[in-house]
């Protein structure tokens, strides 16, 4: 194998285990062991892994209540998730954040973000901040149709233009923002195009194509490190599953479900593509996907044994001197 | 070391020029601020002396914030100017869901050292939008903490703790006190966050206040002083974190307190603080506590309508004669 397939046996890996995490964490909800609620990706792994495959560990991300492929992506602990959906004291915000709010600065994660559009002010501020500390990090920002109706777009793409800063901003498309339907809430049916208002490269892609949001990412990526300014990708994707998880879909039909999920199945492309190139073998998807399924067992084991946080504990965290 | 007299402005820029020498992650973020150095001409000295870190945005308020926290989060101490603090609705996201709750809803990963600037404030004949006093929706936001400075040595420790602090800090500074002038040590002093100041030593009654009531209670004093009442004036300073220490050993003393302060009665600091009063002091108290404040409506622009509106020595002085029953 060469080294180029291990790497997309390694990507491959990732999008199956966000499609497991994902596919687990519903199962979870639906047994009631998940407090809250939850918003999963299923459906847009390729968008997740493509876009994070061309970052470094010290690369920013901000993401949406959509995040936990992203930060899966993005290199994130498995347990460490798994404990803070279930609320428990070990998770990475030892049960304050839930699913909308997980975070890992350590790997460049300023968070998931329970605001739509909530990102985009605060990746164009890491952006100054690259510029300002003159390192060649790059911030990305994930947000989706819906966000791009907010005001909140306009401000922070035109400061990152005119400030040239390092920013990959990626629109994640999946046509429903919650229950409204992109072609009626967005003024043009490929956002992206408003990225010329801006005078910043955009384009869309195919965002179930794996290799094509690699290919078109791993070039903005690149402009963005040089220091020639953001670029606005949109991955027009879809999610499988409804908003939330429980989510009546009284917006859409059955068959249009089906029909993304039969035919434009993101991480069955990505194992087709692979199995045509002999790079994937049956025995290794088979191995693949029940290692992956063991490390996810491991993770709920560990984050049922952990213990919730003591209910005073509600009162550390807020300041750096906890008296103030 | 000797005072000098300085300005509120001249306190502020002297204070910002000493940290962004200190430590070249502090920077300036904000409207209309290298042309002038300032809108109100606050940063005097601070755009040529440091080129590249007093940034000029455009009007996008909420971009503004969130550039200061997504820099403060990745190594910068940012410190944002909001122009004018009304236009803190414009950026309320950024600051009450994002700035405020970061730390803790990530559960303490994260520091988040940022000054929000914010010039508040009427008197100015500056009418409905540029003229409010707000702290109280920050004070009511938990992951902020509230500065209000009255005085320009306070301006000048205060900001500089503001500035060292490594959580988010609003500071509101009065437009109408940018040109007050008064004594400020030359050295390099701090005054820590949640530190009130009993300035004028007084036995009959507490007037409590901050920022721009500060001076209602200071020029009250002496009319006090014609009826007799021996006023103590206790500048808060910060409130959040509130130094009710200082409270208490002032109204453990005069058993009576009158709080003064710009923005409007219902639902003001003052309310908080009459609350924590009654809990704490309850038996000290030899009176009710009386509140000053700007009647429940937007700032009018018409002159005689903004002095009805606003607060006035002669509101401190009747509520102080009230409760001391003179």
């Amino acid at each position: 194998m060469t080294n180029q397939d291990q790497d997309y046996i390694s990507y491959y890996r990732t999008m199956v285990t966000i499609r497991k995490f994902e596919t687990l964490a519903g199962e979870l909800f639906a047994a009631a062991r998940i407090p809250g609620f939850i918003h999963l990706s299923i459906g847009q792994e390729a968008s997740a892994v493509g876009v994070c495959s061309c970052l470094r560990k010290d690369d920013y991300l901000t993401t949406t209540h959509r995040g936990h492929g992203h930060m899966i992506a993005k290199g994130a602990d498995l347990k460490k998730m798994v404990a803070e959906i279930f609320g428990k004291k070990t998770g990475y915000c030892k049960g304050k954040g839930g699913s909308m709010h997980i975070a890992d600065f350590s790997l460049g994660i300023l968070g998931a973000n329970g605001v739509v559009a909530g990102g985009l002010p605060i990746v164009t501020g890491a952006g100054v901040s690259i510029k300002m500390r003159k390192t060649d990090q790059v911030g990305v920002c994930f947000f989706g149709d819906g966000a791009a109706n907010r005001g909140t777009v306009h401000e922070a793409m035109n400061m990152a233009s005119i400030w040239k800063l390092p920013i990959v901003f990626v629109i994640e498309n999946n046509h429903y923002a919650s229950t409204t339907p992109q072609n009626y809430a967005c003024s043009v049916n490929d956002i992206y195009s408003r990225s010329a208002s801006y005078n910043i490269p955009g384009t869309a892609v195919d965002g179930n194509n794996f290799l094509k949001v690699r290919e078109v990412t791993l070039k903005a990526v690149q402009r963005a490190r040089k220091g020639e300014g953001p670029s606005v990708i949109e991955n027009k994707t879809y999610r499988f599953r409804g908003h939330f998880e429980g989510d009546p879909q009284k917006y859409r039909t059955e068959s249009e479900v089906d029909a993304w999920k039969n035919k434009n199945d993101p991480v069955k492309r990505f194992a087709d593509y692979l199995a045509r190139k002999k790079i994937l073998t049956k025995e290794l998807n088979q191995q693949i996907w029940h290692e992956v399924e063991t490390e996810l067992k491991k993770a709920v084991a560990f984050a049922e044994q952990s213990p919730y946080p003591e209910p005073q504990e509600a009162l550390d965290d807020l300041f750096t001197i906890p008296s103030c | 070391m000797s005072d000098r007299i300085l300005s509120c402005s001249a306190a502020l820029a002297e204070a910002l020029h000493e940290e962004m020498s200190r430590d070249e992650t502090i920077f300036i973020l904000g409207e209309d601020l290298t042309a002038h150095a300032g809108i109100f001409g606050q940063f005097k000295g601070l755009p040529e002396n440091f080129p590249g870190r007093i940034i000029d945005t455009p009007i996008s308020e909420t971009a503004i914030l969130g550039v200061g926290l997504g820099s403060a989060l990745t190594g910068m101490r940012p410190f944002v100017d909001l122009h004018f603090s009304d236009f803190v609705t414009c950026c309320m996201d950024e600051l009450a869901n994002q700035t405020a709750k970061i730390r803790y809803m990530f559960g303490g990963q994260v520091n988040i050292p940022m000054v929000i600037w914010c010039p508040d404030g009427g008197g100015l004949r500056a009418a409905a939008q540029h003229s409010q006093s707000l702290e109280a929706w920050f004070i009511h936001t938990p992951g902020l903490k509230v500065v209000v400075p009255s005085e320009p040595a306070d301006v000048k420790g205060l900001i500089k703790s503001a500035i060292r602090d490594d959580d988010p800090v609003m500071v509101f500074q009065h437009k109408k006190l940018f040109a007050r002038q008064g004594a400020v040590p030359e050295n390099d002093f701090t005054i820590p966050l949640g530190r009130a100041a009993i300035k004028l030593e007084g036995k009959d009654v507490t007037l409590l206040s901050y920022g721009s009531g500060f001076y209602l209670c200071e020029e009250a004093v002496k009319g006090l002083g014609h009826l007799n009442i021996d006023a103590e004036v206790v500048d808060l300073r910060t409130l959040k974190p509130l130094d009710m220490d200082t409270v208490a050993r002032s109204i453990k003393k005069t058993h009576r307190a009158v709080i003064v302060h710009e923005a409007c009665l219902t639902g003001g600091f003052g309310a908080e603080l009459t609350a924590r009063i009654q809990d704490e002091l309850f038996d000290y108290l030899d009176a009710p506590v009386k509140r000053v404040a700007a009647k429940d409506v937007p700032i009018p622009f018409s002159p005689p309508l903004e002095d009805y509106v606003l607060p006035k020595v002669s509101d401190v002085v009747e509520a102080a004669r009230a409760v001391t029953y003179r």
